[in-house]
């Protein structure tokens, strides 16, 4: 910025006032060329249109002060041509901001990696756990839960196990220390299944039941890359007058369309559990090849994913107990249950289902 | 189990079906066929079967030919069991049931003349050669080759004895203490007064239903054969077979309930087959049973069937017509029930079950037979009306609060273990001692029922320092155990962990080590989310004994809400660091979240927005190090000046200048008036009062 002093000016006729107007414009003007940020603007316009300072003001108050009569409106023409000329430049510097060569100095390599906030990931069990409760929500189902450690009454007997029954051996089975005196349905054992809350519920509240019971589970077994000792359900359970077969056809078809997508066929066949009766398994029709045959689906087109059936009037009877209401004669209803873990590594393509239980940071960020 | 179609097919008659087909089909029905294999022209295909334990009816390849003929509705031809006319003996061959409660039926057929030689097909329905060549059974001798295919014809063990090694007759009892018996797999063993077995009048003969012995054994040189048949009771079988460590195709069968009415019939299959080389029958067949058994396994009560409890059971079909009276008997009279129609008001029968459906007892299990042979795959798919409100667990709402908060904070949801080892239980349990042992762990690491989740994290955060991931922020909701081995309390748990850096992740700024008042954040972030009246942070005297072990005992802080110890955060202590091999500083803690969720989440409400202008005033303070945050803040707290709208500790500086017992904070304190522009005086004014409220701790302004 330019701080030369406004010379007095010695002639006022018309060739002395342009030679010293062009000057002052050209002096602008060059002034105006080199503008880059808004404080250089700012300064521009305190130097040449500030009240105290300003140079405009200096042309006035020397120039046109000191001109003689004659030659004060050739003068005055000249001093408006030129504040007209500042206020344009001026305009023009607000108006264009910053030059480009400013505005590039200012540059970012924006393919360098955003800055994140890194979150954490639900577990995909969690996730998988609440995707299956939420389509049985969806359909009318309430969420229940129970202990971890169960009684063999809830967890064999009251499912109708006979007392013989293998899966009760501590070769299936883990179990509390000590239970050896203890009478048989007392006995603490880490529960094998989420069926024993069907009891619960059962014995806490009368038909009509729709319940979904997503759990943690135990077996005696050991670990390899499709079993693992530790694992979770998804146990479902609807009781009330006239439920049937067809409708828990009805309602495994749909929850499996909603969890695998619409095109799922589902197709059932006889099983055998000792809590219903009939039982079935089920089978969805491969979401990897879509039913043609694969390597996930053994080349059959079928996955087996659930075990389901009619619940068994044993099963009513030991409820009835508790809650008279529970009737086989008058009352029916189906139970299903699936394994989390398996449909987990299906959908997300886990190979080792002890990935799940190993807090792995790379596994598990995966998820996010 | 191996089942040849070529032999099934022996069975039906005008069976049109492909093999492929039939294999589908009876899959749909529960027998499972897991493989089909083509073994040449001429020779049908061989399936490998998947039978559950409660069809031992079906594990042979008449059973199957049953479902087949329920299934399509064709005829399944009758078993021949047409023997010769036999000579008569002087006096029946001697059998007695001694031990009754275990033994209900003993047959014993007398053949003599008999030659023992290769196997060949010796007649239409014995063709040994062909069918055991293609399922690629050994071959033997013509006796025992003879009892194998009657097993796999009919399921039904028998056993052949060289008669003229047995002195006297055949006795069925209980081993005497101290008998001795060689079996047939050459094994000498010594015998349990609780073991089933067969004798002559001078020693034991064979295990009932779990094998032969080895002195009747017949041999090349035999030319007097014993043919037995008989049935056992499950659990007897059972418990000799497990005592002597053997498990048979005989004890698989007689352990899960053999037909009672079979031993004839298998007895009548093996003599056939026996007899097509030569010699004769002496006597007729000797059945002893046992009353009290028979009435039992065979002469069971009929079942009462109505077609109103098919239908209220099973739903619709997609066929119109559905399961009508016909399809019902149809179904039941080809499985081997007899049904005769009962009084009621709609259809309905009595029905006599078939004596090798011991699975069969009431009328839910005629319902499912007859869904079974229908085919479960033919019923509509239906949809039950619900007309009921929905709930949600009590603690739902809160888990999920409490997930979202730390997934928020840059941590990963992990599942530990439900286990632990005693001495991590020694470690960590709130309430020492109520730790609960397993009867039969997995391993001694996991011989507990964890009382804390500390023990699992800790585990998992190890285990990806091993691993050389020193990022770690994990978490785990699950639940801990306590108690006794007579009662087990269950309580829902918060355990997180973290080492390295911060969850940031920038090219532009390095990474910050994650510290203490990091995670302090996080549980300040978690109890937020919850209706408080009071919380606070504090710690005990090391010496005091009541910091948890696992904690660094001046970096650890208990989470007091309402009153309730709610968990301990902190630094892991370093013998436990050390015990573990971990070299970076562990921060982690653990949330009681049966005491937290009793508090409700919190409900946000609104409040006015002050629309006059905020002034932040800072004060740089010098304090001795005794002087905490707590006690700065609580004396802002007692000044209850409205117009003091926040006040923050906006940095701590430990300065060299300020010498080692003082220290300096930066308290930045922000001012706004609800209904006034705040005037300078007034600012002059609270200033004064905050310097003043604060020297009481002995803080002073730095000059």
């Amino acid at each position: 910025m330019t701080t030369d002093a406004i010379p007095n000016l010695s002639a006022f006729d018309d060739n002395s006032l342009d030679r010293a107007f062009v000057a002052l414009k050209q002096q602008a003007g060059d002034e105006a060329a080199s503008l880059t940020t808004p404080d250089s603007v700012e300064a521009f316009r305190l130097g040449w249109l500030g009240r105290k300072q300003g140079r405009l003001n200096e042309v006035s108050s020397r120039w046109l002060k000191a001109a003689p009569p004659e030659a004060k409106k050739a003068l005055g023409q000249r001093f408006n041509d030129l504040k007209k000329h500042v206020e344009d430049l001026l305009a023009a510097a607000e108006g264009a901001g910053p030059n480009d060569a400013a505005l590039a100095a200012e540059a970012v390599d924006i393919t360098l990696p955003g800055s994140r906030r890194l979150t954490g990931a639900e577990h995909p069990i969690t996730r998988t756990l609440n995707e299956i409760v939420s389509v049985f929500a969806a359909l009318g189902y309430s969420v229940g839960v129970g202990p971890e450690v169960e009684t063999d009454f809830y967890n064999f007997e009251s499912m109708n196990f006979p007392p013989g029954h293998p899966a009760r051996d501590t070769q299936d089975t883990l179990v509390i220390a000590n239970q050896e005196r203890r009478p048989l349905r007392d006995r603490l054992l880490l529960r094998t299944h989420t069926s024993p809350v069907q009891m619960r519920t059962m014995e806490q509240q009368p038909p009509p039941v729709r319940i979904v019971i997503p759990g943690k589970v135990h077996r005696n077994e050991a670990d390899d890359a499709t079993h693992s000792s530790t694992f979770h359900q998804v146990e479902g359970l609807c009781v009330d007058t006239n439920i049937t077969f067809s409708d828990l056809k009805g309602t495994l078809d749909h929850a499996m369309k909603a969890l695998f997508g619409s095109s799922v066929k589902t197709r059932f066949f006889p099983s055998f559990f000792p809590f219903t009766e009939p039982s079935a398994d089920v089978q969805i029709s491969c979401i990897f090849c879509g039913g043609k045959g694969c390597r996930k689906c053994k080349h059959s087109g079928w996955i087996e994913l659930l075990g389901c059936g009619m619940v068994d009037p044993a099963v009513f009877a030991f409820a009835a107990e508790k809650q008279p209401a529970y009737d086989p004669k008058k009352i029916s209803g189906f139970a299903f249950g699936m394994g989390v873990e398996r449909i987990a590594m299906m959908k997300y393509g886990v190979s080792d289902i002890g990935q799940f239980f190993a807090g792995d940071m790379r596994f598990l960020g995966q998820f996010a | 189990m191996k089942i040849l179609t070529k032999w099934l097919r022996s069975y039906l008659s005008d069976f049109a079906v492909s093999d492929a087909q039939l294999a589908e089909d009876l899959t749909l029905r529960g027998i499972a066929v897991e493989g089909v294999y083509d073994l040449g022209p001429g020779n049908g295909s061989l399936f490998e079967m998947d039978i559950t334990t409660n069809r031992v009816d079906a594990m042979n390849h008449y059973g199957i030919a049953r479902e087949a003929a329920a299934i399509y509705g064709i005829e399944l031809k009758p078993l021949d069991v047409a023997l010769p006319e036999f000579r008569p003996s002087a006096k029946p061959f001697s059998v007695a049931i001694q031990a009754e409660d275990v033994c209900g039926r003993f047959t014993a057929r007398v053949l003599r003349g008999i030659t023992i030689g290769q196997s060949r097909d010796w007649f239409p329905g014995a063709e040994i050669a062909t069918y055991f060549g293609l399922l690629e059974q050994k071959k033997i001798s013509s006796a025992v080759d003879a009892t194998n295919f009657a097993w796999l014809a009919m399921g039904q063990p028998t056993h052949a004895f060289d008669l003229d090694k047995i002195e006297g007759g055949i006795i069925v009892r209980r081993a005497r203490k101290g008998e001795n018996l060689k079996t047939l797999d050459g094994l000498e063993r010594t015998l349990d007064p609780e073991d089933l077995i067969i004798a002559d009048h001078a020693k034991p003969l064979g295990l009932a239903g779990v094998m032969g012995g080895w002195d009747t054994m017949i041999t090349s040189a035999t030319t007097n054969v014993l043919v037995e048949a008989a049935w056992f009771e499950p659990m007897a079988v059972r418990r000799t077979a497990r005592r002597h460590g053997l498990h048979t195709d005989a004890s698989h069968r007689f352990e899960r309930g053999a037909d009672f009415n079979a031993a004839p019939v298998a007895s009548a299959l093996v003599s056939r087959i026996l007899l097509a080389n030569g010699g004769w029958l002496e006597g007729n067949l000797v059945d002893v049973r046992v009353a009290a058994v028979e009435s039992r396994a065979v002469r069971r009560p009929p079942v009462h069937l109505a077609l109103s409890e098919v239908h209220r059971i099973l739903g619709k079909t997609e066929n119109e017509e559905g399961i009508t009276a016909a399809t019902v008997e149809n179904f039941l009279t080809a499985l081997g029930c007899q049904c005769t129609p009962a009084q009621a008001a709609g259809p309905a029968w009595n029905v006599v079950l078939p004596s090798w459906r011991l699975d069969i007892e009431r009328e839910i299990d005629l319902i499912e037979e007859v869904a079974r042979v229908y085919g479960y795959n033919r019923f509509a798919n239906t949809l039950p009306v619900f007309g009921e409100g929905v709930k949600s667990l009590p603690l739902a709402e809160s888990e999920s609060a409490v997930r979202l908060t730390l997934l928020a904070a840059g941590f990963h949801e992990a599942i530990a273990s439900t286990f632990c080892s005693a001495a991590e239980a020694a470690l960590t349990a709130p309430q020492p001692g109520l730790v609960v042992p397993l009867g039969n762990p997995l391993s001694e690491e996991a011989g507990v029922l964890r009382p804390s989740l500390i023990p699992g994290i800790l585990t998992m955060v190890a285990g990806n320092l091993h691993r050389d991931v020193s990022d770690v922020r994990l978490f785990v909701l699950g639940t801990a155990f306590s108690g006794t081995t007579e009662r087990v309390e269950e309580r829902p748990a918060l355990a997180f962990a973290a080492v390295g850096t911060l969850p940031e992740q920038s090219a532009l700024h390095s990474p910050r080590a994650i510290e203490f008042q990091d995670v302090k954040g996080v549980v300040e972030q978690v109890l937020s989310r919850f209706q408080t009246r009071t919380v606070y942070f504090d710690r005990f005297e090391s010496d005091a004994g009541l910091t948890p072990a696992w904690l660094h005992p001046y970096r650890a802080a208990r989470v007091v809400a309402d009153g309730l110890t709610v968990g301990w955060f902190g630094q892991l202590h370093p013998n436990e660091a050390g015990a573990r091999k971990l070299k970076e500083p562990v921060l982690l803690g653990e949330l009681y979240l049966d005491r937290l969720c009793k508090l409700p989440l919190r409900k946000p409400s609104a409040r006015e927005i002050s629309r006059f202008q905020t002034v932040r005033r800072d004060f740089s303070l010098v304090l001795e190090k005794s002087v905490t945050w707590e006690m700065i803040d609580q004396s802002l707290t007692a000044l209850a000046i409205p117009e003091i709208v926040e006040w923050r500790a906006r940095e701590i500086f430990h300065d060299a200048r300020l010498g080692a017992r003082e220290y300096s904070l930066l308290l930045g304190v922000t001012f706004q008036a609800s209904d006034r522009t705040l005037r300078e005086e007034e600012l002059q004014d609270f200033r004064a009062q905050i310097v003043s409220a604060v020297a009481k701790t002995g803080a002073h302004l730095r000059a």
